[in-house]
């Protein structure tokens, strides 16, 4: 019989959200399956383990809620995702739609557009040599480009930032981010939930396109909305932040820029590897659909699982030196994305949107420095930055 | 082969006369790769034929497939090697599942099955059962001994038509047609003069009210190829042999030209490929029929060539 190690550490405490790292260490240690004592929740730090679970959706349910709020006897605080919180059957469908509008061969048609679009960015930011990343690149590229790609109007776009970003609060324990969130999030979720109309969307975006779907009968009228919304929470916030990560990875290896400078088509490779070493979003819960066994553990029924994507990722047992961010290495298989039929669906956007960006900048620009105090923003799941000052020398 | 699903024969059994279904399992237990009702599987016997099957069991048992297969005399030789020679231990091999036959989302539906049709269809049923929407199945076949899976039909009581034809004469389509409209789906699979008996009535039908599958004729399947070939890689310029037991990524990975990937099932999409030059041979899930004629990019986690040398951009 094997001891289940139990941490009394709140994984979701400011400390653990401003530097994670320590905590990854001493979980993956710990064994392969942690008692989380702060949120009765079955922790998963290595590699193994967490890819095996996300596969499982057969043993570890989505429909309970992917965060620790469990939807068998708490009410989800909005109507539950169609992709997100659902399993097969539901989740067949609306996936299978959602594949196909968002999938490598449908985003060829915005690839010149939105490497000119980059171009466009970055000279405009180059005007000066020292700019805050985050707000001028890592939201400001998703933001002009991948709303015009859903096709929702440009007026309250502002919108879509403050309610990703409470969305992802939401998946943790309800502690002061959320309670910061809850007081304006009904008036986004408002504004949110009207973007998903048909006539609002323009006619040949994404959008769009679901509602196409949805006249096929791919899926039912009632359902279309509810898979545009998709885009609009899960498609910024996580871009933005994969964004700031590959800016900040590059910022802290120059010799990896340099690298990039050299083949450009390293691109998608160094997204990954950001994504891999950064892990924008750092977990995700499942719930057990029956006792289940990891590692030796019995998960009873019913109870939670704590999947750590950024521990994972930085599991020396599955990377060789994990913590160096390193375009050299493979970061194929790593967990960022999730893994299994919840994997990103938006995974392919993501990458175009950070080789568009990355291609434009490596072309101009010789040297990215950090140019003053960066600063986290903490948020339950997400590892992000407010702001990340950086100064540029020009090629 | 490295970039196939490696399967091991865990039960053979006849469920009907004619027709044998086979458990398909991982050698080592392993976890298989996910599915939906309608989806098929590329088999490669082992005797070299690549056949495709319907998927008939539950998904919800991760580690294993069946598949149900009719003896068909006028056939090649891929049916009367899996009902004559296979045995349980016998090793073969599969592609990733893929589905043309997706079932949607309906308030009712109406399942028609021609024979060994009822494949695809079974999975659907147990489904719409679950999810607690009206359905309906009308189950045509030459006689009741040639109709598989009865059995497990039977608990679902006058949901269930059952037509043998020596008894009752062909399917009376015009009486259980649902008119055109939202509330009910249809799902048919069977021999062409059904589907095209119900295309004809089904004529001014909306788009996606009916969705049928075809039997692909033996002809059209190609052959596992089990020989090495060239893989130039223009960008990088360099050219690798890919040997059978390779997948074309491993081969391309292995000489430094880094093609990012994820899943490795033909699944995720990650691992897109353009190809210059050759014809691929698609294994993944991701792409339609139309997608794979164009022959423009392929998923080198788990497809080959189908041409001897391909140009990849690389």
């Amino acid at each position: 019989m094997l001891t289940l190690p139990v941490s009394e550490v709140d994984p979701f405490s400011p400390e653990v959200l401003e530097d994670p790292l320590p905590f990854q260490r001493q979980l993956r240690e710990a064994g392969p399956v942690v008692h989380l004592s702060s949120c009765d929740a079955y922790a998963l730090g290595r590699y193994e383990q967490v890819h095996a679970v996300l596969r499982d959706w057969q043993g570890f349910q989505s429909a309970a809620g992917v965060g620790l709020s469990n939807f068998r006897w708490e009410k989800p605080w909005r109507p539950p995702s169609l992709l997100l919180e659902a399993d097969p059957p539901h989740h067949d469908a609306p996936r299978a739609v959602l594949e196909k509008v968002l999938g490598p061969r449908a985003l060829r048609k915005l690839h010149q557009a939105w490497f000119a679009d980059a171009e466009g960015l970055v000279d405009e930011v180059l005007a000066e040599r020292e700019f805050d990343a985050i707000t001028r690149l890592a939201q400001a590229f998703p933001l002009r480009v991948f709303p015009d790609a859903v096709g929702i109007p440009v007026e309250g776009r502002e919108n879509l930032l403050p309610y990703g970003d409470h969305l992802f609060n939401a998946f943790g324990p309800h502690n002061d981010l959320v309670a910061r969130g809850t007081e304006g999030i009904g008036a986004l979720s408002t504004w949110v939930d009207a973007q998903c109309a048909r006539d609002v969307l323009s006619g040949n975006g994404f959008g769009a396109a679901i509602w196409a779907a949805a006249d096929r009968g791919d899926i039912t009228g009632e359902q279309a909305p509810l898979v545009v919304r998709s885009l609009l929470s899960a498609g910024v916030d996580t871009t933005v932040h994969g964004l700031a990560a590959v800016l900040y990875a590059f910022a802290t290896h120059p010799d990896q820029w340099q690298r990039l400078r050299a083949d450009p088509a390293l691109a998608k490779v160094a997204f990954d590897e950001a994504v891999r070493w950064e892990s924008p979003v750092q977990t995700f819960f499942r719930t057990a659909t029956a006792d289940v066994e990891i590692a030796g553990v019995t998960v009873p029924e019913g109870k939670k699982v704590l999947m750590f994507l950024g521990a994972a990722n930085r599991d020396p047992r599955r990377w060789h030196d994990p913590d160096v961010f390193d375009l050299a290495r493979d970061p194929s298989g790593h967990v960022g994305f999730g893994m299994g039929l919840h994997q990103c669906v938006g995974q392919h956007v993501a990458r175009l949107e950070a080789s568009a960006l990355l291609t434009a900048l490596a072309k101009r620009v010789d040297r990215i420095e950090i140019a003053g105090p960066a600063k986290r923003h903490h948020n339950n799941t997400l590892r992000a930055w407010e702001s990340l000052p950086l100064r540029v020398r020009l090629a | 082969m490295g970039d196939l699903i490696d399967l091991v024969v865990t039960e053979k059994s006849a469920v009907a006369h004619g027709v044998t279904a086979l458990t398909l399992r991982h050698p080592e237990g392993r976890r298989l790769p996910d599915w939906s009702p309608g989806a098929h599987l590329d088999l490669v016997l082992p005797n070299g034929m690549v056949r495709q099957y319907s998927l008939c069991g539950d998904r919800w048992d991760s580690g294993s497939y069946r598949v149900a297969v009719l003896r068909e005399p006028s056939g090649r030789g891929g049916s009367a090697f899996v009902h004559d020679r296979l045995r349980c231990g016998d090793r073969m091999a599969a592609s990733a599942p893929r589905n043309n036959f997706r079932l949607a989302p309906a308030p009712s539906y109406l399942f028609i099955a021609g024979g060994i049709g009822i494949t695809p269809l079974l999975p659907m049923i147990h489904q719409a059962a679950l999810l607690g929407v009206g359905w309906h199945l009308l189950y045509g076949g030459r006689n009741l001994g040639s109709m598989a899976f009865r059995d497990e039909l039977a608990g679902h009581g006058d949901r269930v038509t059952v037509v043998p034809q020596d008894e009752l004469g062909l399917l009376d389509l015009p009486a259980h047609l649902p008119p055109p409209g939202p509330d009910t789906q249809i799902y048919c699979c069977g021999p062409a003069p059904l589907l095209e008996a119900l295309q004809r009535l089904t004529a001014g039908y909306p788009a996606g009210q009916v969705r049928t599958e075809r039997f692909v004729p033996a002809a059209e399947t190609s052959a596992a190829r089990d020989e090495p070939f060239e893989v130039e890689l223009r960008r990088t310029g360099v050219t690798v042999v890919v040997t059978p037991r390779q997948s074309v990524l491993d081969a391309i990975n292995a000489v430094g030209a880094t093609v990012l990937s994820s899943c490795r099932q033909g699944t995720c999409g990650t691992c897109e490929t353009a190809v210059i030059e050759g014809r691929p041979e698609h294994r993944d899930s991701i792409l339609d029929d139309s997608e794979r004629a164009a022959a423009d990019c392929l998923f080198p986690c788990v497809s080959r060539s189908g041409s001897g040398r391909l140009v990849l951009d690389a």
